[in-house]
């Protein structure tokens, strides 16, 4: 995996990004904007319902939070992996460029990663990004309704693409995962407490999932806790 | 017909961008030290797979025009990507699968 297949990976998903944005009102450049400003597929998607939705500041915030809150655990890593006496605006620029992949790509680095490489590290794969949602956003319109209506179905079965192998291979994380949907419709459908899903779901989806995620930290305890983010799923 | 602009949207996409890039900034700017708290560790290992798995159920299902094309899709993606089959792979043969079951639904439906 090098920098440019991480950038050619990003493609099909950040063209999938744009074209549901551009779907749900949002304008092409729009789309592209926040492609290059946010570098993040799971953290956009969920953003661009919620602004859809008319959510509250405080939930995308939130939200945002905790759907990239995986970020905060590699950037915390990379501190411990980058040349130590790096100046503090360098480090500034690279914590941009820090994603699923590029992390990977550079926590397997067996010397101290300096800035000019990461720096070369981080820039195809953020071309690629913007370049796809790009494509997607402005292509949004020459597609045929029918798979036009079937396109927002691709972003959901790429995360099932994500949970699944890990779900299986791992029974802790199957049964974090079913708790979690178990919560999510629940929110969704028991009267009374479904007032939490108004609005795109970012209430419902932050509860539910920090509460699974804590149930499962408390009660099953795993045993080999090396860096497990390189097993890590890209979202 | 684009009813979300710069000028209307705008100020929400910046703070997403903002709460984003506080987020990766903080730990390199200004941490220097080890991870120690194991639960810490752990509930970090769960939280991408809890909060994937409660955005995309139970929406996915509804994301088509219809649901029986929803559930139909919904059910060939899990069974691809439980095959270890890639992203783009299982997006795709599900997006085919949404397709063909809505152009068909109208014979199905008069026959």
């Amino acid at each position: 995996m090098t920098s440019k297949s991480i950038g050619l990976g990003y493609i099909p998903v950040s063209f999938t990004f744009g074209l549901v944005a551009v779907q749900m009102g949002f304008s092409p450049w729009l789309a592209v904007f926040i492609s290059l400003t946010n570098l993040a597929s799971a953290g956009q998607f969920a953003g661009i319902r919620l602004i859809e939705g008319g959510a509250s500041v405080i939930e995308l915030c939130m939200t945002t939070l905790v759907i990239n809150l995986r970020y905060f655990l590699m950037s915390l890593t990379l501190t411990q992996k980058i040349a130590p006496k790096m100046a503090l605006w360098k480090r500034c620029i690279i914590a941009f460029g820090v994603t699923d992949e590029i992390f990977v790509l550079a926590s397997i680095q067996k010397k101290d990663v300096q800035f000019p490489f990461y720096a070369g590290l981080m820039t195809l794969p953020i071309v690629g990004w913007t370049l796809g949602t790009f494509l997607g956003a402005f292509a949004a319109e020459l597609l045929p309704p029918i798979i036009q209506a079937c396109m927002g179905i691709a972003l959901y079965c790429m995360f099932i693409a994500l949970i699944v192998p890990p779900a299986t291979d791992d029974r802790f994380v199957l049964v974090a995962v079913l708790i979690s949907i178990a919560m999510s419709c629940m929110f969704k459908y028991v009267p009374g407490i479904n007032v939490i899903s108004q609005n795109g779901g970012g209430w419902s989806m932050i509860i539910s999932a920090v509460a699974a995620a804590a149930i499962c930290a408390t009660f099953l305890k795993r045993k080999n806790t090396v860096t497990d983010q390189g097993k890590e799923a890209e979202a | 017909m684009s009813t979300i602009t710069f000028s209307t949207g705008g100020m929400m996409v910046a703070v997403m961008a903002l709460t984003t890039y506080f987020i990766r900034v903080t730990p390199l700017a200004l941490f220097n030290k080890k991870l120690e708290s194991q639960w810490i560790k752990d509930f970090m290992y769960y939280i991408p797979f809890c909060v994937l798995s409660a955005m995309t159920f139970p929406d996915v299902l509804f994301s088509t025009k219809s649901l029986t094309s929803g559930i139909i899709a919904t059910v060939v993606a899990l069974l691809l990507s439980w095959r270890k089959h890639s992203l783009v792979t299982v997006a795709l043969a599900a997006v085919i699968a949404a397709v063909i079951v809505e152009l068909a639904m109208p014979y199905i439906l008069a026959w």
